[in-house]
């Protein structure tokens, strides 16, 4: 990186390493397990033999066979082939709060006296980690103003999902689970808030923004009925634009006799600002692998905290983790439970870096996590709007939260290069730049959401990348429409991905079609 | 905003002062309580969180979770034979050396050419999943085998257009409440006996409740009470003779050894790949796959991302990428399929990494030998006076089921008296199946020695019978 250009002269690693099946030879080990004792082959002879004939399998499977060094080079060659967060300024993953996942945290999460838990032993045996998950839950309640929290949901989409669970065993309570049969959403809520009320049978509304980009209350006013079982909302949606009218939306849900779920994914940057409380909201969840700094781990594990208000607490998910004063323990007794959504007790390892994440920050630190992670973004607004061909639709002149949707409208009207393009363009100077869910309600999204993680230095870096490639759009739109050149693959054909002749999502499958 | 002292944190740079000033300086505020001029003072917390002073240093954080931490008791420290959903297996020193490389910890989402390992190892995993259940299609994991069950049984619904399903009354309680929650109001569950003298699906109240109405059925083999079911090509024929589909649950480290349920003529196949290389984690470990055959009217009823091999504009360049993306809620919110979000990623490129190491012949082997260990328990525990194996006419891959009526003693009795000794006895299902009073799942795996099967019937036979065997 010269004083002058500012972006790197970046060359992702390119291996060209083939699929793996490609690399196997014949009778080569990877990993050699446990023996047979020869007492115990004396006894039961090959064990195999015992089993039903027609439950036997005829031929070992068709896997992959290489030595153990040849297996780690290959996966080593596919992890220096993604862009983790470690490794880039990874503020253009918007919506996904990229931020740093602490090492320490990982010690903790690695060390055999947390991963050597069976998820069934003895009460007495595991109360260290009942604890922490006990503490996280007064911790949560503190930051959201809400009663309890369970952390079974594996994801924010599994907590969207339990949090329409416990709507429906509400109203089911109540005997109007067959007359409140529609969820309220708005456009620039997460796309899981209008999905997962789908598979629980919800018909589903989705209020638009209006011309300053929040949901419209005359809109809402005008969706609620007596068919109404409740509200799922983000606040900030993915605009960065916080709702100010938000309580207004919980009265006039509430007034209606549904319940209101916040989707608090994008809380970063109002921890001890706003709570769900203040808000009037009755559900509410975080996700631990954002704003409580777990790792994304490519797509997961991950955990959905769910936080209910006194009067859902009864229809929380079995078991709840609970304190008598000397000892933690795991209540199943819970009548009116919507019974489970996840296996045994949520992703457990993401609750312990959650909790130990806060502990490292406490109060004073968690503000300025959210402070700094809303300046932050505040000053990338400042700088992109100076880019030419950038635009953030909506709000003018006002200031965001943790994000903002930006839109490339401009640059694409004025030059034929779209966002998919700048985002390819980026990869080869090593940046991720995401668009946005659908529908593109703002036409050439990109979404930008810089944490508290990035320094101001690392910040002007993602900028001047973006500056390079909006020159390159202006001056020699092809650089950018044939890009990503220095990434480890180039332009990839899609269209076999959306023909069922063509398509492959094995090597199995792949091997078929590509004989025919 | 109460004025806090200057707090500079390791975690925040842009926390130094006169950073924070210059770039105030660059936004044009004088601070960043202007930032927040959106949030209206009704809605604002004017309290303080109630929060511990935290552990600024990392020596004392380290020490302070340490600390919690030491509280527990592992199974590595003590003999364990837990198993129902969670299995300790080994977990080969690779498996975890590529799931805490950074690149693949911190990725989420980017495209397939910044993050084309990340879609490689992801198809690889599939691919590899999808030679040992010999089918064709296999999703980027799902958050663990309910989840799992429960999309497999929502798609057999929409894909014959039914909502009534059968399940084998012989699964996993815990899934079952899952299932229960995901398919209520939409599918309907009609629960099948399983025969209490073997085990097994009890043919003749399947052939009473089948019907072309029902969309199909769900069993799991080997079952939660450890049987293996050698009726599967004759319950998979009953149910297609409606037009129904055979979806089939599995632990995919029994098919080293075991026939894989396509071969029996199921449908749909689901399972958890805790057992391929993810420590326990206090059951943090699972992930779900779901398996189809390559027919566009399953493959578009995934509400899952599905990655798929594609070629690039340079020839012999492998590239990846989602297949058929617009079917999921990502593209489209309210028609897509289901619902799609963070997952379990890791543990799937872990599962791969464990599968390329074990290869065919470690497969094999691995089932061989788990079974003969459970064998030989088998043998030895039914030894024990009051002690008796259920279903023991049927076969068994890792777990089966012990009753201790005849030592009148409760599980529970028993499992305190082991946990003295440092054994965690098998998983008490006492309250989970009201016709197993006093019974208990026991789980032998590759990681236990002779000497340990030998030492639990011992000490459960002291603890009973007072004495040797």
């Amino acid at each position: 990186m010269t004083r002058e250009s500012k972006v790197r002269n970046f060359h992702q690693a390119k291996w060209d390493e083939p699929v793996i099946y490609e690399l196997s030879s014949k009778g080569e080990r990877g990993i050699l397990f446990p023996e047979i004792e020869k007492e115990i082959e004396a006894i039961v002879g090959d064990g195999i033999s015992k089993l039903p004939s027609n439950m036997i399998r005829a031929q070992p499977p068709n896997l992959p066979e290489l030595s153990q060094m040849q297996v780690l080079k290959h996966y080593l060659r596919m992890s220096q082939q993604t862009l983790g967060a470690d490794l880039n300024v990874d503020i253009g993953q918007g919506t996904c709060t990229m931020k740093y996942s602490p090492k320490i945290n990982e010690q903790f999460a690695t060390a055999p006296k947390f991963t050597e838990l069976h998820p069934s032993q003895d009460e007495s045996t595991v109360q260290g980690i009942l604890e922490i998950i006990y503490k996280l839950d007064l911790f949560l309640r503190e930051i959201s103003g809400l009663d309890k929290f369970t952390f079974q949901p594996g994801g924010g989409s599994q907590a969207i999902f339990a949090m329409v669970s416990i709507i429906y065993a509400h109203h089911e309570a109540n005997g109007e689970a067959e007359q409140r049969d529609e969820i309220i959403s708005t456009m620039f809520s997460h796309p899981s808030d209008a999905a997962a009320p789908n598979v629980k049978g919800y018909r589903v509304i989705n209020i638009y923004p209006n011309e300053d980009g929040l949901p419209d209350v005359e809109a809402l006013t005008e969706a609620v009925s007596e068919r109404t079982a409740g509200l799922l909302i983000t606040n900030p949606e993915d605009t960065g634009i916080f709702n100010p009218r938000i309580k207004e939306f919980t009265r006039i849900v509430h007034e209606a006799g549904g319940v209101c779920g916040y989707d608090q994914a994008n809380a970063n940057g109002v921890l001890g600002i706003t709570r769900a409380k203040e808000a009037d909201f009755d559900l509410c969840f975080f996700n631990l692998h954002k704003t409580f700094s777990s790792p994304h781990g490519c797509g997961g594990p991950a955990s959905g905290a769910l936080g209910v208000s006194k009067e859902f607490m009864k229809y929380l998910p079995v078991p709840l983790v609970e304190y008598d004063g000397s000892k933690y323990h795991l209540n199943y007794d819970i009548p009116k439970s919507i019974g489970k959504v996840r296996s045994f007790y949520g992703v457990v390892p993401a609750i312990l870096k959650a909790y130990s994440w806060i502990m490292s920050l406490g109060k004073d630190g968690l503000r300025e996590v959210s402070e700094i992670a809303v300046l932050n973004n505040n000053y990338l607004l400042k700088k992109i709007l100076e880019i030419r061909g950038a635009s953030a639709p909506y709000a003018k002149g006002r200031h965001r939260i943790e994000q903002v949707r930006y839109s490339w409208d401009e640059l694409y009207k004025e030059t034929g290069v779209t966002t998919e393009d700048v985002t390819c363009r980026m990869a080869d100077f090593g940046f991720h730049m995401w668009s946005s869910h659908h529908p593109f309600i703002v036409p050439q999204p990109f979404t930008l959401e810089p944490t508290e993680s990035y320094s101001k230095t690392e910040l002007d870096e993602y900028i001047s990348g973006l500056k390079k490639v909006v020159e390159e759009a202006y001056e020699n739109p092809e650089i950018v429409k044939g890009a990503p050149h220095r990434s480890v693959v180039h332009k990839i054909d899609h269209d076999p991905l959306d023909d069922p002749s063509k398509w492959a999502i094995t090597w199995r499958s792949y091997l078929k079609k590509s004989k025919k | 905003m109460k004025k806090r002292k200057a707090f500079i944190h390791p975690y925040i740079p842009n926390s130094v002062p006169e950073i924070k000033e210059k770039m105030l300086e660059e936004i044009g505020v004088k601070d960043i309580e202007t930032l927040y001029e959106d949030i209206p003072e009704e809605l604002r917390f004017k309290d303080e969180m109630k929060l511990p002073e935290p552990y600024l240093s990392e020596y004392a954080l380290k020490k302070h979770v340490e600390q919690i931490l030491s509280k527990n008791q592992t199974c590595q420290e003590s003999l364990s034979f837990l198993g129902g959903d969670c299995w300790q297996h080994y977990i080969p020193a690779i498996c975890d050396e590529i799931n805490q490389r950074s690149e693949f910890l911190t990725a989420y989402a980017g495209e397939p050419y910044e993050d084309h390992g990340r879609f490689q190892a992801l198809f690889e995993y599939a691919s590899m999943i999808g030679d040992l259940l010999e089918m064709d299609v296999v999703n980027v994991p799902t958050y663990d085998w309910g989840q799992a069950a429960s999309t497999s049984i929502r798609m057999a619904g929409r894909i014959t257009g039914r909502s009534e399903i059968l399940i084998a009354d012989s699964i996993s309680p815990d899934r079952l409440l899952i299932i229960r929650n995901y398919c209520s109001p939409v599918v309907k569950i009609t629960l099948i006996n399983y025969d209490k003298e073997t085990g097994k699906i009890n043919l003749e109240d399947l052939k009473s409740k089948i019907s072309d109405k029902v969309i199909g059925i769900y069993f799991e083999n080997p079952s939660y009470l450890g049987v293996i079911d050698d009726q599967g090509e004759i319950i998979s024929d009953i149910v297609h003779k409606y037009g129904a589909l055979c979806l089939v649950g599995i632990d995919p480290i029994t098919l080293g050894i075991l026939k894989p349920p396509s071969k029996y003529g199921a449908d749909i196949v689901c399972g958890d790949i805790q057992s391929l290389g993810m420590h326990m984690q206090y059951g943090g470990g699972q992930a779900g796959f779901i398996a189809t055959r390559d027919e566009e009217r399953y493959v578009m009823e995934y509400p899952s991302r599905l990655f798929g091999i594609t070629t690039t504009i340079v020839e012999g360049e492998h590239g990846f990428g989602d297949v058929t993306y617009d079917r999921t809620s990502f593209h489209d919110r309210i028609e897509g399929k289901e619902f799609i979000g963070t997952a379990s990623a890791l543990w799937g490129i872990t599962a791969g990494v464990y599968l390329a190491l074990a290869g065919p012949q470690g497969m094999q082997e691995l089932g061989k030998v788990i079974v003969q260990k459970s064998q030989y328990a088998i043998n030895k525990l039914s030894e024990i006076k009051g002690v008796s194996v259920l279903f023991s006419q049927s076969s068994h891959f890792k777990e089966f089921v012990l009753d201790f009526t005849d030592s009148g003693k409760t599980v529970e009795t028993i499992n305190k008296s082991l946990l003295e000794k440092g054994i965690f006895g098998g998983k008490n299902i006492t309250r989970e199946f009201s016709e197993l009073d006093n019974c208990a799942v026991y789980c032998i795996t590759e990681i236990h020695s002779k000497e340990d099967i030998d030492r639990l019937a011992q000490t459960l036979d002291e603890c009973i019978n007072g004495g040797g065997i």
